[in-house]
């Protein structure tokens, strides 16, 4: 399972370098290996237990060629044989190999004797190389921010002016009529008298009908609303509650790919998808200590790191140590999908048996930084559902037979759920 | 206790002469509190305008708006594992294979877990040594989340550590050795190879140690009259499925006879097959199941019962036995006999009489006849308890002759007539440890108490039978700070292994041979070969008696001598529901209506209707639909109780009867005490007692689930038939039909109801998919209810306790109907019905017709929701809530539903339930719904009804579509068997078959066209898809 899920990462990782190769070929003739194959290499046997600047399972490996050689007088033979063959080196003696063996949890490195030699100065080429300097931070989004800022100015200067002018005019027209006014009584003119009418909301209410309308009127948007208001009671479409831990399904199942059932596993057997326990998050979190995807001014790398620390800390994991303390703090996730007890639904028979997507009833889960309820989860919804789906009897024996009978006495070709019993009030609750 | 402690507040406290603390004592407030200033003042209170019905409308207000407010949803947490384990899923069911042994059950079962918390019991069916889990097996579950469980040692009532409990015994322990002093170890009966051994190897350790193995209900004289005999202490193994003819004499053997267990062979040979089927004859003084169920029932008293297996033994095997009885009886005892001899090897005689000569006579006769049935080379192990090493116990203990007693399963205090000499005994010696699940009687009377875990959390290894090995595995981490006794043993033993390792190793090297310990405790049975004999600690001191030793001959003789009585004989008995009364703190038992009184929540002392009327002694109905009754002291040897009467039918007149294992008054609940404590009576543990019976004033309220005990002659209800009928006739016939179609007048033409012609309804093509019937079989059924508790379990049904069942509130979506026929037999009452003849004659017969005859026939019948595809809930009810599948189950929507109860009133069979309160988290109903860790019991797949609605058998529809699912995800077709509801799991007996008959190789698809099939009220025409089998009877005389 781990080696799925580092083949994975890895390629991404060999994309980025890529392009981080193309951007920087000049710097790389001077060395005997290719550091691009060597990082391949390197990500899919190596990385899950070295680091080329931490210690992890393994020692860190950056420049240990050279280390190698200066510190301990040790060539490029005893790297391969090493490599090749660890275990056998430790027990022929080698002091620098048992040194490691025993500094390392007396855990001898697996032998890859399929490693060439060329592959081999591959990768010792791709440790070789000088540590990147940290990513300048991008300048794009402060930019952006900026020209946001300027539109906003010259709308508000816009809005101002137009203002300014709007209350000259209004000021202009009371002084023109004020003064009309002056001179009609300077000059003896006669304003006409306004007659006196019965005022608009008096005839209003004097109007039965009128009133009998509007009454009926509002009775119906009142009902409407409390309708509507009584009707989403327990709904809670895009609940997006905020998690103990900010857990990015974007990244994970979006960025990286991760299929859902890797962790979500008993979808596929049980009734509950099941929160994943947190050693399978252990499983990739023991190697993936840092964050280095895309991040935002809202998500930074230091918060989603901070995050992987709290990971750590649930799960007992003594990052520095590379080992677990036992200590653990079982995570209080806020749940976000709530049947009602009343409702029996099986995650297994819709995920398995029908082969539904996780997207169709959960949304793009892969897009999403913070999980939201994206369905409403009400019968409606369910029925609906189970009235246009047809079922799933392909390479199926259970349905084979059923499915024959049942489609010839409704005269289909291809059975909805409904057809075949799945608006029962019974196939649900119980 | 004398403890110079002190507790203080403040430090002033500590100043003896301090004025504060002075001050303080005589004021109750440290300031004065102001009340004379607002309601002294009597203008304010003129002047202010809030009235009091102002102020009630705030408060009403307030609330309103704060409940609208509250409409907000909760925020729900969900807390994963930090490592899941591997074998867990959530949502996805765990079995385990285990054995219960707490002394009075010995079961192999399987264990469901969800989310590692055991939710229900199961029967093993690998294990087919000792018949399946019964009711109070299946019950047991809910003891392991008992609120009134001991959570940690404790010393004189204190909680202390372990490490400390462990010092001070070791130290005492030492002290005892060193002085010589004798340690007793007074325990259940383990049956368990690896405890005789810690108990052997404790022994070698501290030298003057004794093991007494005392069972609460004895079976001492037949472990006597075997050991004489075979030269075992065991007792003798029956399997009632090889013959076909079976005489006891006073033995409940459906029941708790011997340790129980024998139900499923017995039913094997019920079902007639090719005319053929087993006869029974029953010879009792209590009505038990067994008798309930027998072709002949010969009620007479206990010392009757001693003279007629004397005299069978006469007419058996020869030889001639003094003494009279009457000549009814001494006739069916001649025929009984006669009987025996005409099947030969194919006869068994079983015997329940508490005393050595009957048991050796039964043993005798069974050696004669050389019956197929009795296995003399596998005798069962699970009763080891000696009555006379328990009595000289107690009298050493008396003299303070023993230093320490150490006691594992057993409550003396409560189980014994002589508790208070026990009592004084246990003050005199220095050390008193009970290892129990509760501070009972005997825990809390003791110096310390070990808690002890739960058999679900416990190791253990179990021979049932000799050679038939069982073993014990934990199914969930110990809830408490518990250890069980046999850890404590490995302890003071100075062996660090743990008691899972040390019965590995024990098994490694005696029992299992070459065979894996995994397997084994996969299966949860090992079946190994008989050679391995298991050292018998405990009996290892006995003497045998001497009465044993003479010839059988003489052993009849001595017990037709024996057979002696002066007034009333009390049998004492065990319930089906309640046994020993260790799991009396269970409301699921307690709710337990008997099969035979179906009275819940009580025991009573059970009396004939001719001598109720002599002594005055009444049952009555009152107004509001209980059952009440009169109460009756009665006296043995100047030890009397009161307890409340029931008239019980078929009672031998002169004996009468009352349950042990009610009365229990430690370590349980106030609603749970009930009933009175029957083992003060049971002296010498002789279930039999002569006793004096007088009226009592008072009145007792019953809590029965069924007020009216008779069919009126409806044998429709319940369709029999005798044997020679069943295999001469057609069912249809003429004059001897004993199953015939109900017919209606169609255009003056007789029309059965089956025709399509006079239905109401168009009917529902059901050809296609899965069509679920439940097939009841009348014959097999012994109304043992395993099944009631197993629904019970499965589908969280409610306990409401005994005030709510009698007001028939009662929530059993399973019961079992029991009826009495009011003529001899059954027929007789539909002779008597049919001859019925103007409204004279209708108004006495019938109100005749009311009682049950003095010796009747018996019936039961299990009834659930009938599922019937016409449905006349559905069509009345104003929402839709009940619906129907096309699978053949009546859906329950109890979301759906507002609780008109307009489906109950319709329902012929008067099988729904309304929930008319609250029964989880409600203090008025403190059961285990009331706490967080009786909830654990909870199903999770089934809901929890809520205050108003209806609810009823799903046909455990949770079950079926399971079994669907699985099917689906394995993309196969389903074999016949793979469906199960959980009364048809859990029934030992093949009474209950539950199947799909659109699948026409399944079993039910072929009991549906069986000729013994038949329908509820089939005339109602509501086409059920529950279906019974008629019960025929191995009768001559009808």
């Amino acid at each position: 399972m781990e080696q799925v899920i580092h083949r994975k990462l890895s390629k991404s990782i060999l994309r980025l370098g890529l392009i981080f190769l193309l951007a920087f070929t000049t710097s790389l003739s001077a060395q005997d290996g290719d550091p691009a194959k060597g990082k391949s290499l390197f990500n899919a046997n190596c990385a899950a237990c070295h680091q080329l600047d931490k210690k992890m399972t393994g020692p860190a490996l950056r420049n240990f060629e050279t280390r190698l050689a200066d510190e301990q007088g040790l060539d490029r033979k005893w790297i391969t044989d090493w490599i090749h063959n660890s275990s056998g080196m430790i027990k022929s003696g080698d002091a620098y190999a048992n040194k490691i063996y025993n500094e390392y949890n007396k855990v001898a490195m697996t032998a890859f004797p399929q490693l060439s030699d060329q592959d081999i100065s591959d990768i010792l080429a791709y440790t070789a190389e000088e540590k990147a300097a940290p990513p300048v931070p991008d300048a794009g989004v402060g930019a952006q921010a900026n020209t946001n800022s300027g539109n906003g100015i010259s709308n508000e200067i816009i809005l101002g002016a137009l203002a300014i002018l709007f209350i000259l005019l209004a000021a202009g027209l009371y002084v023109v009529n004020k003064t009309l006014r002056r001179f009609a009584a300077a000059q003896n003119i006669e304003l006409p008298e306004e007659t006196k009418r019965t005022p608009l909301w008096k005839a209003f209410v004097k109007n039965q009908f009128l009133m009998l309308v509007v009454a009926i009127f509002f009775l119906l948007t009142s009902a409407f609303f409390v309708y509507g208001y009584f009707m989403q009671i327990g709904v809670d479409q895009g609940y997006q509650p905020v998690q103990p831990i900010h857990f990015s399904h974007k990244i994970h199942a979006g960025d990286n790919g991760i299929d859902c059932k890797y962790c979500h596993s008993s979808a596929r057997v049980s009734k509950t998808s099941g929160i994943p326990s947190l050693n399978v998050c252990m499983n990739c979190h023991k190697s993936i200590y840092e964050y280095k995807g895309e991040t935002s001014p809202e998500y930074s790398k230091e918060f989603y790191d901070g995050e992987i620390k709290k990971l750590y800390a649930a799960a007992g994991w003594d990052d520095a140590a590379q080992k677990y303390t036992g200590e653990t703090q079982p995570v209080k996730w806020v749940r976000i999908h709530n049947l009602p007890d009343f409702v029996y639904f099986n995650h297994s028979q819709h995920v398995s048996v029908a082969g539904v997507e996780c997207q169709t009833c959960h949304g793009p889960i892969q897009e999403m930084e913070v999980v939201e309820q994206f369905s409403p989860l009400t019968m409606g919804w369910c029925i609906d559902c189970h009235r246009t789906t047809n079922v799933n009897v392909k390479d199926n024996a259970y349905y084979t037979k059923i499915h024959e009978e049942l489609s010839k006495k409704y005269g289909v070709e291809e059975l909805t759920v409904a057809q075949m019993g799945g608006l029962e009030c019974g196939k649900c609750h119980y | 206790m004398s403890s110079n402690k002190k507790y203080w507040k403040s430090v002033e406290e500590l100043n003896e002469k301090s004025s504060i603390v002075e001050t303080l004592k005589q004021n109750e407030f440290v300031e004065q509190i102001p009340t004379d200033e607002f309601l002294g003042d009597k203008d304010l209170l003129d002047a202010t305008s809030t009235t009091r019905r102002d102020f009630l409308k705030f408060v009403g207000f307030s609330t309103a708006a704060a409940s609208l407010a509250a409409c907000e949803g909760p925020v729900v947490k969900s807390i994963p594992y930090v490592v899941q384990p591997e074998e867990i899923i959530p949502g996805v069911a765990n079995y385990y294979a285990t054995t219960i042994a707490d002394g009075f059950d010995f079961a192999s079962v399987l264990v469901k877990t969800r989310e590692g918390r055991p939710i229900k019991i199961e029967n093993n069916t690998m294990a087919t040594t000792n018949g399946g889990a019964n009711a109070r097996v299946n019950a047991s579950v809910l003891g392991l989340y008992d609120s009134l469980r001991v959570q940690g040692p404790t010393k004189d009532g204190k909680s202390i550590s372990w490490s400390a409990f462990d010092a001070e015994i070791n130290q005492k322990l030492t002290d005892l050795k060193g002085a010589g002093k004798a340690i007793v170890l007074l325990t259940q009966t383990f049956a368990s190879p690896s405890t005789s051994k810690l108990i052997s190897e404790f022994k070698e350790k501290y030298g003057n140690v004794s093991h007494v193995v005392y069972d609460a209900v004895s079976e001492s004289s037949a472990l006597d009259a075997y050991q004489a005999k075979y030269g075992e202490r065991g007792l003798a193994n029956y399997d009632f499925s090889k013959v076909m003819t079976i005489v006891s004499v006073g033995a409940d053997f459906l029941g708790d006879w011997q340790g129980g267990g024998f139900d499923s062979g017995y039913s094997k040979n019920r079902i007639p097959q090719n005319g053929k089927m087993s006869r029974h004859i029953q010879f009792e003084s209590n009505m038990s199941l067994t008798g309930a169920n027998a072709d002949k029932r010969v009620p007479l008293t206990p010392s009757q019962q001693k003279l007629a297996l004397a005299k069978l033994y006469s007419y058996v095997v020869g030889g001639s036995v003094s003494g009279n009885l009457p000549e009814a009886i001494d006739k069916a005892v001649k025929n009984a006999a006669s009987e025996l001899k005409k099947a030969g090897s194919d006869a068994v005689v079983v015997t329940g009489i508490q005393d050595v000569n009957a048991q050796t006579v039964a043993l005798e006769i069974n050696a004669f006849l050389n019956s197929k049935a009795f296995d003399a080379s596998a005798p069962i192990k699970t009763r080891q308890g000696n009555d006379k090493e328990v009595m000289t116990l107690i009298a050493d203990m008396k003299a303070g002759n023993v230093g320490a007693i150490i006691m594992s399963g057993v409550n003396p205090l409560y189980t014994l007539p002589n508790a208070s000499d026990f009592a004084e005994g246990l003050k005199k010696t220095e050390l008193s440890i009970a290892f129990s699940l509760k501070a009972d009687e005997t825990a809390s009377e003791t110096q310390y108490i070990a808690a002890a875990p739960h058999y679900l959390e416990s190791w253990g290894d179990v021979v049932i039978k000799k050679g038939h090995y069982a073993l014990m595995q934990p199914t969930i981490r110990p809830l408490f700070n518990t250890r069980q006794f046999q850890e404590a043993l490995l302890k003071w033993n100075g062996n660090d292994m743990s008691y899972h390792e040390y019965i590995k190793e024990a098994w490694g090297s005696t029992i299992l041979g070459e065979s894996s310990f995994n397997q084994a405790l996969h299966d949860g049975i090992y079946v190994g070969t008989i050679a391995t004999e298991t050292v018998d600690t405990a009996s290892s001191s006995s003497t045998v008696e001497e009465t044993v030793e003479t010839p059988s001959t003489n052993a009849a003789n001595l017990l037709a001598s024996s057979a002696k009585s002066t007034g009333f004989e009390l049998s004492l008995y065990t319930k089906v529901g309640m046994g020993d009364g260790q799991q009396a703190n269970n409301p699921w038992l307690q709710e337990f209506p008997d099969p035979i009184t179906r009275v819940s929540w009580d025991n009573y002392l059970t009396v004939s209707r001719a001598d109720a009327e002599e002594l005055g002694l009444e049952n009555w109905h009152v107004a509001n639909g209980g059952l009440n009754g009169s109460y009756a002291k009665v006296t043995v040897n100047g030890t009397s109780i009161t307890a409340p009467v029931m008239i019980q039918p078929g009672q031998a007149k002169g004996s009468v009867g009352l349950a042990l294992g009610y009365g229990k008054t430690k370590g349980l609940k106030e609603e749970m005490q009930t009933g009175v404590n029957a083992y003060a009576l049971y002296h010498n543990f002789n279930s039999v007692q002569n006793v004096t019976i007088e009226k009592a004033v008072g009145e007792h309220e019953f809590a029965s689930v069924q007020l009216h005990n008779t069919l009126m002659g409806r044998g429709d209800i319940i369709r029999e038939t005798s044997l020679m009928i069943f295999s001469t006739y057609d069912k249809e016939d003429e004059e001897y039909g004993w199953n015939k179609i109900p017919k209606v007048s169609l255009n003056h033409q007789e029309t059965p109801v089956t025709s399509p012609d006079v239905d109401l309804w168009e009917e529902f093509d059901r050809t296609i998919g899965h069509h679920f019937n439940l097939s009841i079989d009348l014959n097999a059924c012994t109304g043992c209810g395993a099944c009631v508790i197993a629904c019970h379990a499965e589908n969280n049904v409610p306990v409401v306790g005994k005030t709510e069942v009698r007001r028939s509130r009662d929530m059993h979506w399973l019961r079992i109907d029991r009826y009495y026929s009011s003529e001899t037999s059954f027929e007789g009452d539909n002779t008597k019905k049919e001859d019925i003849s103007g409204l004279g004659s209708s108004l006495s017969e019938f109100a005749e017709m009311e009682h049950a005859s003095e010796n009747p026939q018996v019936a039961f019948q299990p009834i659930m929701c009938q599922h019937c595809n016409h449905a006349p809930c559905e069509t009345v009810c104003p929402v839709a809530a009940t619906s129907h599948g096309r699978q053949g189950q009546n859906h329950m929507a109890y979301n759906r539903c507002v609780g008109t109860r307009y489906c109950a009133n319709n329902c012929p069979y008067k099988v729904r339930r309304f929930n008319w309160f609250l029964y989880v988290g409600n203090d008025e109903f403190d059961y285990h719904m009331n706490d967080d860790l009786g909830r654990m019991v909870l199903n999770p797949d089934v809901v929890v009804r809520s205050r108003g609605v209806m609810e009823k058998c799903s046909m455990c529809i949770q079950k079926t579509q399971k079994t669907i699912l699985d099917a689906k995800r394995d993309g196969r077709l389903i074999k016949d068997g793979e469906f199960h509801t959980a009364c048809s799991a859990a029934c030992n007996n093949g009474a209950m078959v539950f199947g799909d008959i659109n699948d026409k190789t399944s079993k039910v698809a072929k009991l549906k066209e069986d000729h013994r099939m038949y329908h509820l009220l089939e005339s109602v025409g509501t086409k059920p898809n529950v279906i019974y089998q008629t019960k025929v009877r191995n009768t001559t005389e009808v």
